[in-house]
């Protein structure tokens, strides 16, 4: 019987969805039974030739995470695309960007700056960079991918028709969206598998003692409190953004009594999950006079890395003006 | 090229007492830049920042939002609301690179036509004087 084919790889992310795809534990070996898997440069031994060799169209599904943040990125992940039927964003910076996205907010020339030369653990007399090209000593020529002007979300590089949020996807939410693909009868393009479509708040144990109203008089980060577990963390200051975000998670960081941070991102309605989320948290801040919502508001001290932590370059403007695509 | 440069600046009035202001200035013959591309809302509690990026994103060069002085809302406290989130919205709009000389919060009662005119005068010439927003390709699929 010709099983499905499925292909996994990764682009700029920190393995943390390679170990999600990993913690399926004994799922897995279903998932064998169910497909072949073709190439998952994590896992197995299959290198890009052998995909180059298949037939375009013959991968049922590729799972991508990461954000495209190399040329090599961009190579394989069009390689992908033709090659598959579906292509799946998957994880946080593969949807929107994800942390390594926050550096949209320099060029990528201050970022090699600052990394080779400037960063206080650095030391690096003879100013080595790496170069695109270099001649070795035997004669050979060795080259190293670009590195790309700015991270872009795989939207914004090749077709995606489906998206599995989360930093990294949980187990549950994998299965999910694997039985959903497998089953035949797939979604709408462009829907977000796996989650709910309502937000965090829905399914939070908590939900019962968050008041109809949620005012806050001050904003506490998590290392400044012990929070109460039994009680919803926005009424105790913290900046939970579960009112604005996706659920489908299981709470599980409001389980451990931490707030919300957003990874499941947006709901299906909101265009700008960054704006949205400062709009509903600057709303709930209980003051009139302006002194004293800039002196509370204040307390946010790096609002673009707490609101755009996962989004910035699916944001409206997708990072810092200036910072160029090409 | 900055001589020629008309810039485009959206405007966010509410309708019970900046946009009835700038209707006054209308009816009293006042002039002021035609750069202004007003939009009306019930309140400005109804603008959410992802408007203001949004703009910004489709090309605007600056935005304005302006509803009734506090205490004066015709909804009660949406002018307060829109004052925190307009608040936050300021320090990560600079965060994106945007002057914050392109973006600007203003109350603006229904007889205040001359300050209407005050503000989108200065509004217009700080402006024109930054040249326009320096925004690189978006690239988008959309």
């Amino acid at each position: 019987m010709n099983k499905p084919k499925i292909a996994l790889y990764w682009c700029a992310s920190c393995g943390g969805c390679e170990e999600a795809q990993v913690d399926l534990a004994e799922k897995i070996l279903d998932l064998v039974n169910l497909v072949d898997i073709v190439f998952w440069p994590v896992a197995m031994d299959y290198k890009i030739e052998d995909v180059e060799k298949l037939p375009d169209g013959s991968i049922t599904a590729s799972f991508i995470n990461g954000g495209i943040r190399l040329s090599e990125h961009e190579y394989v992940v069009k390689l992908l695309r033709k090659k598959s039927k579906l292509v799946v964003a998957y994880g946080a910076c593969s949807a929107w960007g994800g942390v390594p996205g926050l550096a949209n907010l320099y060029s990528r020339e201050e970022i090699l700056k600052y990394v080779y030369h400037e960063a206080p653990t650095v030391e690096n007399p003879q100013k080595i960079q790496p170069q695109l090209k270099i001649k070795a000593e035997e004669g050979t020529t060795l080259e190293l991918p670009e590195v790309l002007p700015r991270l872009l979300p795989l939207d914004l590089v090749v077709d995606v028709d489906y998206y599995i949020p989360g930093c990294p996807p949980t187990p549950e939410v994998t299965w999910k969206a694997i039985e959903t693909l497998l089953s035949g009868n797939l979604p709408a393009k462009g829907s977000v598998l796996g989650a709910l479509d309502k937000s965090l708040c829905y399914e939070c144990p908590l939900n019962e003692t968050k008041p109809e109203k949620v005012l806050i008089k001050d904003i506490k980060r998590p290392h400044e409190v012990i929070a109460d577990p039994s009680k919803c963390l926005l009424t105790q200051g913290l900046m939970c953004l579960g009112p604005v975000t996706r659920g489908g998670c299981s709470a599980l960081c409001i389980k451990a009594a931490m707030p919300c941070t957003g990874c499941f991102g947006p709901l299906n309605e909101v265009m700008d999950y960054g704006g949205k989320a400062a709009s509903y948290f600057a709303s709930i801040v209980d003051y009139s006079d302006e002194e004293e919502i800039k002196k509370v508001l204040g307390k946010i001290l790096d609002p673009m890395g707490i609101f755009y932590r996962y989004s910035l370059p699916a944001s409206r403007l997708r990072g810092k003006i200036t910072v160029t695509r090409r | 090229m900055s001589q020629n440069f008309e810039p485009k600046i959206i405007a966010f009035l509410c309708n019970w007492c900046s946009y009835a202001a700038l209707d006054l200035a209308g009816t009293s013959r006042m002039k002021y830049p035609p750069n202004f591309l007003v939009i009306r809302v019930m309140c400005s509690g109804r603008v959410d920042p992802q408007f203001i990026l949004e703009a910004f994103r489709r090309g605007a060069d600056g935005v304005l939002v302006a509803g009734c002085h506090p205490g004066d809302c015709h909804y009660i406290e949406g002018n307060i609301k829109t004052l925190r989130r307009m608040t936050l919205l300021k320090r990560m709009l600079e965060e994106f690179g945007i002057e914050k000389e392109r973006f600007r919060l203003e109350w603006i009662s229904a007889a205040e036509a001359d300050k209407f005119v005050k503000v989108a005068n200065e509004m217009f010439e700080k402006i024109k004087s930054l040249g326009p927003l320096k925004l690189k390709e978006v690239n988008t699929h959309e």
